[in-house]
């Protein structure tokens, strides 16, 4: 139970009236820019980066933890309301909530979605709060060869499970080892890549990375591509659900949250595939399988969930080994960094009260979002006709904001200034983001572990397969990547038949 | 509450026109192969160290992963001809369709640079002011005045919030001593 002790204690601290009044804050900013077009949550908490300069840690993840859920939230509104999902996870709901919106079934639309995302939200943070301390407790027995393949095993997984081309994966992700290059080497001293400028002795600032690849890169992104006219934006009132819509979202809920919180706690998970998965589970499922593709509320309850659940799980990895493996998990671990705090499975050990307070505000954030956001629908769907050059120019604008006060010094501004431009031709031509950002996360603690383990095995590389938890991460390791090219090999065509039955099916129901 | 069904947009189809080779893909390799080179020369450069204590040197990394570029950028340069191309990344407010408006994306670049110039001399206040207004205007909104007071009400804001609420002195520039 001492657990339970500590998350007390976490709540006792995360509702403090100031703790309180940065929940509410963050609970609103994340909602009101999981709302706005073009804004997501990590660029969100990428762009409030610089607040961690002057508030304590515990301030800062309470309002991270409301922002992590609320843009969850308000990207769910913005695909029923809008049709055009800003990220993969939220495709499902876009087609279901979308033919309900039309059909005149937004309320409850946007009910089942907020009130879905609050069950999967609380049951994903229970679940979080029961298995993150017990793995990192086991954790912090493994040795630097464990570890080390842990976060191989990390890297593996996101670049060649997610992402639909592994090439490009592999291009985004030696990108991002590459900038972690940078600096000056830990152990000799020598300043490494970093073409004779002093500043960029101490590596390249994360927080510019992380603000230049999802703020500027965007940002320039969108600039090139802006849609000319204003897309249409259903009005909306106060969401509500009937007896009926209750008696049919209940299970798809659960259902969903099952299917997403493991998915999320692995480090290949994902939301895509749960939020899919729940889409078929339900639609098999369902008494009204004719409604589906037209509006059927359990299309978007059930994903709606599993894409709360699997963001709820990526926190286990990240909280219990310090492994991001979302965006958003990705840029909440540069703040931890920022902080001086190790991520690592020592996180439970060292920051107990920082840890838990952040759970317990996991817990208040999703209540909060609850409570404010069905009387605050119809706000959000008039944010949604915010005039775009405003929008883009106030995202351009915080941007060189953050990245500029972290040394006030316009180097830093002229780095933003290229690594958006990498995060322009990373989207211009589909290399996917999350592989770089991890890379520059766990490329320099990699190498660290590397070498610190052949020098405790006294230079002998054998000596990195000495655990039997390194020795089956790396068999692990090989089946997930040997899969499915052994399956392309058996079953070429059968598969190539059922991607293509698939996409016709997807729009089919896209154009009914 | 009742959205009859009239010519309502479409599901916007991700179907591009069929285009077999995308050889712009060709900056991607560009860049690998300059990451690579200057990770494998930087690498060289570095001296051993001292081999007992650190059997993996602090070349190893570098080497490793510049050689790694320059095979990725291989192989891609060798997919490129063949057909392959990457998924341009959907949003919201992103029109696939359209073809690509890099005047925009140049004169914003301008913009920028001349933010990175003239942020110290001038001061955090007027270029953000300038930035914001005139991002605003290259992104086409027409209200001319009101992109610049919004920009100066951001600049304001953000300088006296940092200021007195971060604790991070913005530079004031030629407003020493006004602000």
């Amino acid at each position: 139970m001492e657990n339970f002790d500590w998350l007390l204690q976490g709540f006792a601290e995360a509702a403090t009236p100031m703790n309180l009044m940065y929940a509410v804050i963050g609970v609103l900013l994340g909602t009101a820019v999981g709302v706005l077009p073009g804004i997501g949550p990590a660029m969100t908490v990428a762009l409030l980066l610089p607040i961690t300069y002057n508030v304590s840690p515990s301030a800062a993840f309470i309002m991270f933890a409301g922002i992590f859920y609320g843009g969850m939230y308000g990207g769910s509104t913005t695909s029923i309301l809008l049709n055009t999902p800003g990220e993969s996870s939220s495709v499902i709901t876009a087609i279901e909530g979308n033919k309900m919106a039309k059909a005149g079934r937004a309320a409850q639309a946007l009910a089942t979605a907020a009130i879905g995302s609050f069950v999967a939200g609380t049951i994903g943070t229970i679940l979080l709060a029961a298995f993150a301390p017990a793995i990192s407790r086991f954790a912090v027995t493994l040795g630097a060869p464990s570890y080390l393949a842990i976060m191989l095993f990390a890297l593996v997984a996101v670049t060649a499970v997610l992402g639909s081309s592994k090439l490009r994966g592999a291009i985004s992700l030696v990108l991002g080892l590459s900038i972690g290059i940078v600096g000056i080497d830990f152990l000799t001293g020598q300043p490494r890549a970093t073409f004779g400028i002093p500043q960029l002795a101490d590596g390249i600032d994360i927080v510019v990375i992380a603000v230049a690849i999802f703020a500027l890169g965007e940002a320039l992104w969108v600039a090139a591509h802006l849609r000319r006219k204003p897309a249409d934006v259903i009005p909306v009132g106060r969401p509500w659900m009937g007896r009926d819509d209750w008696r049919r979202s209940w299970k798809p809920w659960l259902r969903g949250t099952a299917f997403g919180f493991p998915f999320g706690a692995l480090p290949a998970g994902g939301a895509e595939l749960p939020t899919f998965l729940s889409y078929i589970t339900e639609k098999k499922l369902s008494k009204h399988p004719e409604e589906f593709g037209k509006g059927a509320i359990e299309g978007v309850a059930g994903p709606e969930a599993a894409n709360n659940a699997s963001a709820a799980g990526t926190l286990v990895p990240m909280l219990s080994l310090g492994l991001p493996t979302n965006a958003t998990a990705a840029v909440m671990l540069t703040a931890f960094v920022s902080y001086g705090i190790q991520p690592g499975p020592t996180l439970f050990e060292k920051e107990p009260l920082l840890i838990w307070t952040l759970i317990a505000s996991l817990f208040i954030g999703n209540f909060l979002l609850l409570v404010l956001n069905l009387p605050l629908a119809p706000l959000w769907a008039k944010l949604l006709r915010t005039p775009r050059p405003y929008l883009y120019a106030g995202i351009l604008f915080f941007a060189t904001l953050g990245a500029f006060a972290v040394n006030i010094q316009p180097l830093d501004l002229a780095l933003l200034l290229i690594f958006g431009l990498l995060g322009l031709m990373m989207r211009r031509f589909g290399l996917p983001v999350l592989p770089l950002i991890i890379g520059v996360i766990l490329g320099p603690r990699i190498e660290r572990q590397l070498r610190q383990s052949l020098q405790l095995g006294g230079g002998d590389w054998s000596s990195l397969f000495t655990e039997p938890v390194a020795i089956i991460t790396y068999v692990c390791m090989a089946i997930l990547l040997l899969i499915p090219l052994v399956l392309r090999l058996l079953h070429r065509d059968e598969e190539s038949l059922l991607i293509v039955e698939d996409d016709k099916d997807q729009r089919e129901k896209a154009q009914a | 509450m009742s959205a009859p069904e009239q010519d309502l947009p479409e599901a916007e189809q991700p179907e591009t026109p069929e285009r077999d080779v995308d050889y712009a893909q060709y900056l991607v390799v560009a860049v690998l192969a300059l990451v690579g080179g200057f990770l494998v020369y930087s690498a060289m450069t570095l001296s051993e160290g001292f081999a007992k204590v650190d059997p993996v040197g602090p070349k190893f990394f570098p080497m490793v992963l510049g050689v790694a570029a320059l095979v990725l950028a291989a192989i891609l340069a060798i997919a490129i001809p063949r057909g392959s191309k990457g998924e341009a990344d959907a949003g919201e407010d992103v029109d696939p369709n359209a073809p690509g408006d890099w005047r925009t994306v140049g004169l914003l670049i301008a913009l920028f640079v001349a933010m990175i110039v003239l942020v110290n001399p001038v001061g955090w206040v007027i270029t953000s002011t300038f930035f914001f207004g005139g991002a605003a205007t290259i992104l086409g909104s027409k209200h001319y005045v009101r992109n610049f007071v919004i920009g100066l009400i951001l600049a304001l804001a953000s300088f006296y919030a940092f200021y007195s609420g971060l604790g991070i002195p913005l530079p004031a520039g030629i407003l020493d001593g006004i602000l």
